[in-house]
């Protein structure tokens, strides 16, 4: 089969048209580096099929850096077992010429067959440059065709040359001056008006003003909790209220016995628990979705960057930091971006302690259940502050650890910054709907599959054995995940922590959300026989002291519950050093953090 | 009035060309990134603005583009001031 890649500078729209042309539905957004791994795919038109590949985005083939050393090891065909691409697309920014035209001699000096992609042709057209394609084309040798990646029908162009099968090898040049080159193709073919958009200059000035910039950051982070805390809550009381009927309809429905038992307390009273924080999970992707469209994610980059560089960090670590915020697993894999390994190395051990939306049902859950509703300052929700604040433990622990870190290395090497800010970009409706419907699919899948079996596993072990004849205790004591969280009770005391949490805390390894579902199955078990699907809510605040409920905040401020980012971080690592180091010191600052806190308020 | 500096040392809204960039050492990493950012003699580049902290990193436009530098980067490009913008 035709192998096609597709290759450019960062932010170029590679993967928009990688999505347009297979049909997948790869993440896009508007910084450069988000594509960080190779990606491939299938094209199919007019029963031909070609596999396209998706590559990093890079600058030059001259390089350190991880992400674009994939690229140029898969144009030259040094990856094992893999051919080398029959043709490469390369796609560059139309507004953008004078850069990206740059790495696509150099591109063209590979020797394989190429065709070059105008994209975004339409937003140069809007500013004004005139591209004249058959000039360009005629002065660079290779078939040039004009793509615009977010709109329908878009690559229509590039799929019809594709069909052609005109593949021509470019004519070899000389050592050549790619940049005296590039600009000299420019001055015969394009015209210019503006060298940027005013519109850009005008966003820069107030974005990036060194106190209203900084003021503006801070407000967007603050709203983005507010928020996800007070938007989502109607839809969540739907969710709840829904997951309630439901229980009550089984209940009615079934004859009572372990089947209705494993359905109402295990499925509905864990899974539910958990389901009911959709509404603030796809809350928190609403914002930053709309952070990574319009291209101030990189500005944030360039604001950070002085603060993180005397933590131990680089203005590079904010973006996969951030991302980390969805999820630890992409955040540690977009750190990819950091050149100097060891900047990276700091960035993959702290991004743990960024707030990952699997930990949103926990501190929901306990917020909810112990900070009470109440406007702070007449403005504020004194349970968003909560949450912010926790979310700002975590990203004042993660600069507390770096600076210890670069304490520990004691480096005087100069770290590179060297950041692209791309212009700024409405959001696309379209897009960010479709990045909220992914999510959560993404969300649902995990409940489907992690959290439905271990609420299923951790039933049956709550349930079995039962109790033998004029047992003492409840029934839940005798089983085998009450022993269990018995036996494991005396390390987690000092904490506050009763049994049932440490129950909850071992399936929350699996996946943290989980932590909640277990203590929903665990609760539902014990509860009074009367009320078998009784809210975990106000069990968890009639039953937990105050000083219990923060102790567990703090615990998963810290906590590395997720054993899958352990992996990741062996993965991008190759080292084990790394990854005990991360687990060593992130139980310990987990342990001491909760007994701290227990202690205070007990 | 022209005055040799560097691209860290361009006031805001200043524009310049490049003259040179400076090499640190045998295998200078940062400078030849540089060179592939556009960073060559010839290029006119505007100091659009800087950081909150230590005025740094700085943003530098060249072409198309804006870059955040460093200033331990930007103060490798040697550059002849020209004027404000």
């Amino acid at each position: 089969m035709m192998r096609i890649a597709l290759v450019g500078n960062p932010n170029s729209g590679k993967t928009a048209l990688f999505n347009q042309l297979t049909g997948s539905r790869q993440k896009v957004a508007n910084y450069p580096g988000v594509t960080v791994e190779k990606k491939s795919g299938l094209l199919r038109v007019a029963g031909d099929q070609y596999e396209i590949l998706d590559l990093p985005g890079a600058y030059s083939f001259d390089t350190q850096s991880p992400d674009e050393l994939v690229t140029r090891d898969v144009c030259l065909g040094l990856v094992e077992g893999e051919k080398r691409p029959d043709l490469i697309v390369c796609v560059v920014d139309s507004t953008n010429l004078r850069l990206h035209l740059r790495f696509a001699l150099e591109v063209r000096a590979l020797g394989i067959p190429m065709v070059l992609a105008l994209n975004m042709a339409d937003s140069a057209k809007r500013r004004g440059i005139t591209i004249n394609s058959e000039a360009l084309s005629e002065g660079l040798g290779v078939p040039i065709v004009e793509t615009v990646a977010v709109r329908r029908e878009g690559a229509r162009s590039l799929t019809d040359f594709i069909q052609s099968g005109m593949f021509q090898e470019p004519r070899k040049a000389e050592d050549i001056d790619f940049h005296a080159e590039a600009k000299r193709l420019i001055s015969e073919a394009v015209y210019v008006p503006s060298k940027t958009a005013t519109l850009d200059d005008t966003l820069d000035r107030v974005f990036l003003h060194p106190v209203a910039g900084l003021g503006i950051l801070t407000l967007t982070m603050f709203f983005m909790f507010q928020a996800v805390f007070s938007w989502a809550a109607p839809f969540m009381d739907l969710v709840d209220s829904g997951v309630g009927q439901l229980g009550q309809f089984v209940e009615v429905m079934l004859p009572s016995g372990p089947l209705r038992d494993l359905l109402v307390e295990g499925l509905i009273g864990g899974v539910g628990s958990v389901i009911i924080f959709l509404p603030q999970i796809l809350f928190l992707f609403l914002f930053i979705l709309i952070l990574e469209e319009s291209g101030y994610l990189p500005r944030a980059a360039f604001l950070l960057d002085r603060f993180m560089v005397g933590a131990g960090l680089s203005g590079r670590s904010f973006i996969p930091l951030l991302s980390s915020f969805a999820c630890a697993i992409p955040g540690i894999m977009a750190t990819r971006t950091i050149q100097d390994r060891r900047d990276r190395i700091t960035t993959i051990l702290v991004a743990p302690l960024m707030t990952c939306s699997a930990r949103l049902p926990v501190y929901a859950l306990l917020i909810a259940a112990f900070i009470p509703d109440r406007a702070v300052l007449g403005m504020f929700n004194l349970q968003g502050l909560t949450l912010f604040g926790l979310y700002s433990a975590g990203i004042v622990s993660a600069l507390l650890v770096a600076s210890v870190m670069k304490k520990m290395r004691r480096s005087n090497e100069v770290q590179t910054l060297m950041l692209e800010l791309p212009a700024y970009r409405m959001p696309n409706p379209r897009d960010i709907v479709i990045g909220l419907i992914e999510r959560a699919k993404i969300f649902l899948a995990r409940i489907g599959k992690v959290i439905l079996a271990i609420t299923v596993i951790l039933w049956v072990l709550s349930t079995y054995p039962s109790p033998p004849e004029g047992w003492q205790g409840t029934a839940i004591d005798y089983s085998i995940a009450g022993r269990i969280g018995h036996s494991v009770e005396w390390i987690f005391a000092p904490l506050g922590f009763n049994w049932q949490i440490c129950v909850a805390l071992i399936p929350g390894l699996a996946a943290r959300e989980v932590a909640v579902s277990a203590l929903g199955t665990v609760y539902a078990i014990s509860a009074s026989v009367e009320d078998p699907s009784a809210q975990l809510l106000p069990i968890v605040s009639s039953e937990w002291s105050l000083a219990t409920g923060l102790a567990l905040l703090a615990w998963y401020i810290f906590a590395p519950q997720c054993l899958a980012t352990l992996a990741v971080i062996k993965k991008e690592t190759q080292s084990w050093g790394v990854m005990l180091t991360a687990m060593v010191y992130l139980f310990g600052l987990a342990y001491l953090a909760s007994l701290l806190v227990f202690n205070l308020f007990n | 009035m022209t005055l040799p500096v560097t691209l860290a040392g361009l006031k805001k809204g200043f524009r310049a060309t490049i003259e040179r960039v400076e090499h640190r050492d045998e295998n200078d990493l940062i400078s030849r990134r540089l060179r592939h950012l556009g960073f060559v003699p010839g290029e006119e580049v505007v100091m659009i603005t800087h950081g909150p902290l230590g005025m740094d990193p700085v943003l530098i436009q060249i072409g198309f583009t804006r870059f955040a530098l460093r200033r331990e980067e930007a103060g490798r490009v040697h550059v002849t001031e020209v004027s404000s913008i």
